[in-house]
């Protein structure tokens, strides 16, 4: 059976040494990378990171990693983005001023606006454990039924840090759905073979890593030509 | 918003050791072991910190950073004795998550945001330890509580998020090992002041403590160590043996307690604050066992 080669893409920000233990435990060959050719010629890739938005998108830039990652969602390759790097896969964000992002989900990133919860103000950045629900108004079948999230429970917490959330502009492209003080926001995305959380499955403990096998699990099936949705 | 329990494990050489008000460390056990049971447990992260690091300019920690981040998948924290861009990511390649910078920090605050910079300001964590002086202002110390700095702790926390510190922990020496209590004055006064989250720590003795820190402290998260600790030594099965001639560990398995601190387990107490109505990550079902 040929070795699944994961691609971490390395923008120079955070630590990718969890996000790798969690693909080597998914039984996933996993290399940090930040060459456009790995990138290009993986079975999947996997855009995780923290920071702040402009600099790694002037990063990706610099490293010529834009138009293979555009290219790798378009040919339908296995994605999986995490934190920053969900982020980085919409259209623009108002980070620090406006910035372009990857473009290859249509929808912004805005900053958290003054959660609170009764008369407490809620801390900016988010930092801790929140649920994760399937997305209001989906259909009959269960959605996270072949993704990632499969086998989650509605409301299994997640492990999140982050100041800003995406708002993508069609709304079929929610998976889950978080709450923040009063803010409702989309914590998990879907399109094809590409997923997306703004949570860190790799620091989400047992259930996390249960997001990882089930990565793993649709990118051997996609390989192989089995059919992933 | 879910408040995080956060085991703190102090380590000296190869062992977890506790201390009372910083001082008197004693060997409980294998730091990797606690790691792991808390993981288990219903741990929502944890910190590592080297408790003589500071004092003489070593780290011993890395190994025992790599060996807990195999087998972990919690964020984990580890501070003492970071001194430069260099030593912390050292520790960031080894497994943590962030660190947790005190002394340093203090002697040269630019290494908060030279390290934000480089790593993300949610990878840098500013931990103060301070002092009540008598006229009720609080003043940090490094060292592990052995320096006095002449700086306001209130004034400190604010320059550090200026600098880029993207959570700041707040431990009282006065309290810490004591069981009497977070200083509920010390906390609030911090958490209110800045716009990122603040961790309380020292003094926690009982379930009822950390609601009140969590209630009248503000706290966004909760560093726990004796409550916990002492639980655990007597429940964990621990090879005594390994310990011969460090310490008196048997004496603590024998049942010798302080009696300010609370017989509770991290479960009793994520128990308690949910029946208290304080939101927090459940503890699972079963500890240990799956994949």
């Amino acid at each position: 059976m040929e070795v699944l080669r994961v691609a971490i893409v390395d923008f120079g920000l955070g630590n990718l040494y969890s996000v790798q233990r969690a693909c080597v435990h998914a039984g996933l060959q996993a290399s940090i990378t930040s060459d456009r050719r790995e990138v290009s010629s993986a079975h999947a890739v996997l855009l995780p990171g923290v920071g702040a938005f402009g600099d790694a998108m002037s990063t990706l830039r610099r490293l010529d990693l834009v138009a293979p990652l555009r290219e790798a969602a378009a040919r339908g390759t296995p994605m999986l983005g995490i934190c920053l790097g969900v982020q980085l896969l919409m259209s623009r964000s108002e980070e620090f001023g406006a910035h372009e992002g990857l473009d290859i989900l249509k929808g912004t990133v805005q900053r958290f606006n003054g959660p609170r919860e009764g008369d407490r103000h809620l801390k900016v950045p988010q930092i801790g454990w929140n649920g994760i629900f399937r997305a209001p108004g989906a259909s009959r079948s269960d959605p996270w039924q072949g993704t990632p999230l499969e086998g989650q429970a509605e409301g299994e917490p997640m492990y999140f840090v982050h100041s800003y959330c995406v708002k993508p502009d069609e709304s079929d492209v929610i998976l889950s759905s978080t709450r923040y003080g009063q803010i409702e926001y989309c914590s998990g995305l879907r399109r094809g073979n590409l997923f997306a959380f703004q949570f860190h499955p790799e620091r989400s403990g047992r259930e996390g890593l249960k997001i990882y096998h089930a990565w793993a699990r649709l990118v051997r099936s996609h390989s192989t030509g089995g059919a992933v949705s | 918003m879910n408040v995080r329990v956060i085991p703190r494990l102090d380590i000296k050489g190869p062992n977890l050791v506790k201390g009372i008000r910083f001082e008197g460390l004693r060997v409980l056990g294998k730091p990797h072991q606690f790691a792991r049971h808390y993981y288990e447990s219903g741990a929502d992260e944890l910190v590592y910190m080297d408790a003589v690091a500071s004092l003489y300019g070593r780290n011993s920690l890395l190994e025992i950073v790599r060996r807990t981040a195999d087998e972990i998948f919690i964020p984990l924290t580890v501070g003492g004795g970071l001194r430069s861009v260099d030593d912390i990511r050292s520790v960031l390649r080894a497994g943590a998550d962030k660190v947790s910078l005190n002394t340093a920090a203090i002697a040269r605050p630019e290494l908060i945001r030279e390290a934000s910079r480089a790593f993300g300001s949610s990878t840098i964590l500013v931990s103060i330890e301070a002092i009540r002086r008598p006229d009720g202002t609080y003043e940090a110390y490094t060292d592990f509580g052995r320096q006095a700095t002449g700086i306001d702790a209130l004034e400190w926390a604010r320059r550090a998020v200026d600098l880029g510190a993207g959570e700041i922990a707040v431990t009282s020496i006065d309290r810490d090992g004591t069981g009497e209590g977070f200083d509920l004055v010390l906390t609030r006064s911090i958490a209110d002041a800045v716009p990122v989250p603040v961790i309380a720590a020292g003094g926690a003795g009982s379930a009822e403590h950390v609601g009140q820190v969590v209630g009248e402290g503000h706290a966004d998260a909760v560093c726990v160590a004796s409550l916990l600790h002492y639980n655990t030594v007597r429940t964990l099965p621990l090879d005594v043996g390994e310990f011969a001639g460090e310490g008196n560990i048997e004496s603590l398995r024998k049942g010798a307690r302080f009696s300010k601190i609370e017989d509770l387990s991290l479960s009793d107490l994520k128990a308690w604050l949910v029946r208290r109505g304080i939101p927090c990550r459940p503890a699972p079902a079963r500890a240990g066992g799956g994949p």
